[in-house]
C-alpha cells in the first residue's frame, strides 16, 4: 500500500483540488493558490476530506511576496476560479470509488499533478504525481509539507503514524501518548 | 477507506526498511530518538545516538533553568558574566534578540521567573536548537534517516547522501495531536527532512507566556510550524499560538521557508 506522499511547494502553493464528477463526463479542475497562508482545519468542518484552503479570515495573501533565491523561469499559476463543489453533482453510483488524475498545472516550479481518490462522493485522498522538484538536491523545499487534514488521519491507527507532534509533554504524562506506544514499539 | 489507492500498474511498496529507538528522560522530557534505513543495528548507529543525547544532556547543563548551578542560573544570579559562560549562552542572547524583533515581540526571552520577576529565559529556544545541534553526529550515519522527538517537537534528517525521493527516500508520517483529544490524530504531514514543532497547551495547561498581556495564555487549541530547523519551528509555533493577526503577518513576510496550521 503506498503511503500519501504530500510535497511542499517553497512559495507555499496551495493546491486545492476540485472535482465534479457526473456520469456523462468526468471533469478536474486543479487551482493552485500561491499565498502565505495561516491554515485553519475547522474541527466541525464538513469532513470532504479536502486539503485545506484558505479557510481562515486571518488568512493573507502575500502572492507578491516571492523569495529573492528563486531562480525558477516558470510563469506563476495562479488561477482562483473554482469549477463546483467537490463531487456533490454525482448523479451515478455515489458509491463508486474512482481515481482521476488532475491536470498538470504550471506552477512557478515547474509542472505538479495530483491524482485524487473519490469515494462516496467525497475526496478521500490526494496524492502527487508529478513533482517540478525531482532533480533538485535541495534538502530545504523537501523539508516543506502541506499539512493536511483528511479522514484517514483522523481515524489513524498509531501504526500508520511514524511519529507524533503535539503540545510538549512532561515526563509523566509521556506514558499515555501516541508517541510512547511508537517507542515501545521500536525500541 | 484507511489507504489511498495505488497508483495504477504499481504493486505494494517495498518492505519498510529496518527501525531502532530509544528513549531518555532529558530536559524533563521524553527525548526518543528513532533511525530508519540500512546500518541502524550497529554500533555505530548507538554511538551516534549516545553521542546526539550527550549534546542534549549539554544543553540542559548549560540552560536548565531547573538546576542551580546551570550557566544560565548563575548568570542570573550575577555569580557569572556572559563572559565567563559557555559561548552558547551569548549565541543565546543573540537568538532570542532576534527572535523577538521576527516575531514583533510575541515570542521573548523574559519571562516569568515564577517569583513574581521577569528575567532572561530562553527555554522557549532552547529545547528546538538543541535538538538541531543533536542531529550532527546522526547525520554522519549513510543510508540512516532518523527523527529526534523531544517532547512533541522534532526533527527529521537523513544522510546528505540519501534520497529525498523515489524509492530510496525514507519518509517519515507525522500526525498532529488532536489538541482537544491528545490520543487522537488531527492532521497530518509527511516529510523527508524537516522540523514539526507544536505548541499549545494541552499536555501543561496553561504555560505559554504572552508578553503583550503579561499573562499565561492558556485557550485550547494548537499551532504546529514545519520548516527546516527546529529552532525556529519552535519559536515561530510558541509566537503565532500567544500573537495575534499581527504575529501573522511577521510569520508570511519574514519566515518563507516555514508553513503553520492551527487546530
Amino acid at each position: 500500500m503506498r503511503r500519501i506522499v504530500l510535497w511542499a511547494m517553497s512559495t507555499l502553493t496551495v493546491l486545492v483540488l476540485l472535482f465534479s464528477y457526473n456520469t456523462s463526463r468526468s471533469s478536474t479542475a486543479v487551482v493552485a493558490a500561491e499565498a502565505r497562508q495561516f491554515t485553519t482545519t475547522s474541527k466541525s468542518s464538513d469532513s470532504s476530506g479536502s486539503t485545506s484552503g484558505s479557510s481562515s479570515a486571518s488568512s493573507t495573501d502575500s502572492s507578491g511576496q516571492e523569495p529573492a533565491d528563486s531562480s525558477s523561469d516558470t510563469t506563476t499559476d495562479t488561477t482562483t476560479g473554482t469549477t463546483g463543489d467537490p463531487a456533490t453533482g454525482t448523479t451515478g453510483d455515489a458509491s463508486a470509488t474512482t481515481t482521476v488524475d488532475g491536470d498538470a498545472v504550471m506552477t512557478r516550479f515547474g509542472n505538479v499533478q495530483v491524482k485524487i481518490t473519490v469515494a462516496d462522493g467525497k475526496i478521500t485522498a490526494a496524492e502527487v504525481l508529478q513533482v517540478p522538484w525531482e532533480d533538485r538536491h535541495d534538502q530545504m523545499i523537501n523539508s516543506r509539507a502541506v499539512p493536511v487534514y483528511n479522514e484517514e488521519a483522523v481515524q489513524a491507527q498509531s501504526a500508520q503514524i511514524d511519529v507524533v507532534s503535539g503540545a510538549t509533554v512532561t515526563w509523566e504524562g509521556y506514558t499515555q501518548s501516541l508517541q510512547s506506544a511508537i517507542d515501545r514499539a521500536n525500541i | 477507506m484507511s489507504r489511498p489507492m495505488a497508483r495504477h500498474g504499481e504493486t505494494d511498496a517495498p518492505p519498510a526498511p529496518s527501525r531502532r529507538a530509544w528513549v531518555e528522560q532529558v530536559m524533563g522530557m521524553p527525548v526518543s530518538i528513532h533511525l530508519r534505513g540500512e546500518g541502524v543495528d550497529g554500533d555505530e548507529a548507538r554511538r551516534a545516538a549516545d553521542a546526539a543525547f550527550g549534546i542534549l544532556r549539554e544543553m540542559d547543563s548549560i540552560f536548565s533553568t531547573y538546576r542551580d548551578d546551570s550557566d544560565l542560573m548563575r548568570l542570573r544570579r550575577e555569580q557569572v558574566q556572559v563572559s565567563q559562560c559557555s559561548p552558547l549562552v551569548e549565541e543565546s542572547l543573540r537568538l532570542g534578540q532576534q527572535a523577538e524583533v521576527l516575531t514583533r515581540g510575541a515570542f521573548t526571552t523574559l519571562l516569568p521567573t515564577g517569583d513574581g520577576d521577569l528575567a532572561f529565559d530562553p527555554t522557549g529556544l532552547v529545547k528546538g536548537w538543541a535538538v538541531d545541534r543533536a542531529s550532527v553526529p546522526l547525520l554522519e550515519l549513510e543510508g540512516v534517516s532518523f527523527c529526534i522527538n523531544a517532547g512533541g517537537d522534532l526533527l527529521i534528517g537523513a544522510h546528505r547522501d540519501l534520497a529525498t525521493s523515489g524509492p530510496d527516500a525514507i519518509l517519515w508520517r507525522v500526525g498532529i495531536e488532536d489538541p482537544l483529544d491528545r490520543q487522537r490524530i488531527a492532521s497530518t504531514v509527511t516529510l523527508a527532512r524537516g522540523a514539526v514543532a507544536t505548541s499549545g497547551t494541552a499536555a501543561r495547561g496553561a504555560h505559554l507566556y504572552d508578553p503583550v498581556s503579561g499573562e499565561l495564555v492558556g485557550r485550547p487549541g494548537s499551532v504546529t510550524v514545519t520548516g527546516p530547523t527546529l529552532l525556529w519551528a519552535d519559536i515561530w509555533a510558541t509566537a503565532l499560538f500567544v500573537g495575534s493577526a499581527a504575529t501573522r503577518e511577521a510569520f508570511a513576510a519574514g519566515a518563507t521557508d516555514y508553513l503553520s496550521t492551527a487546530l
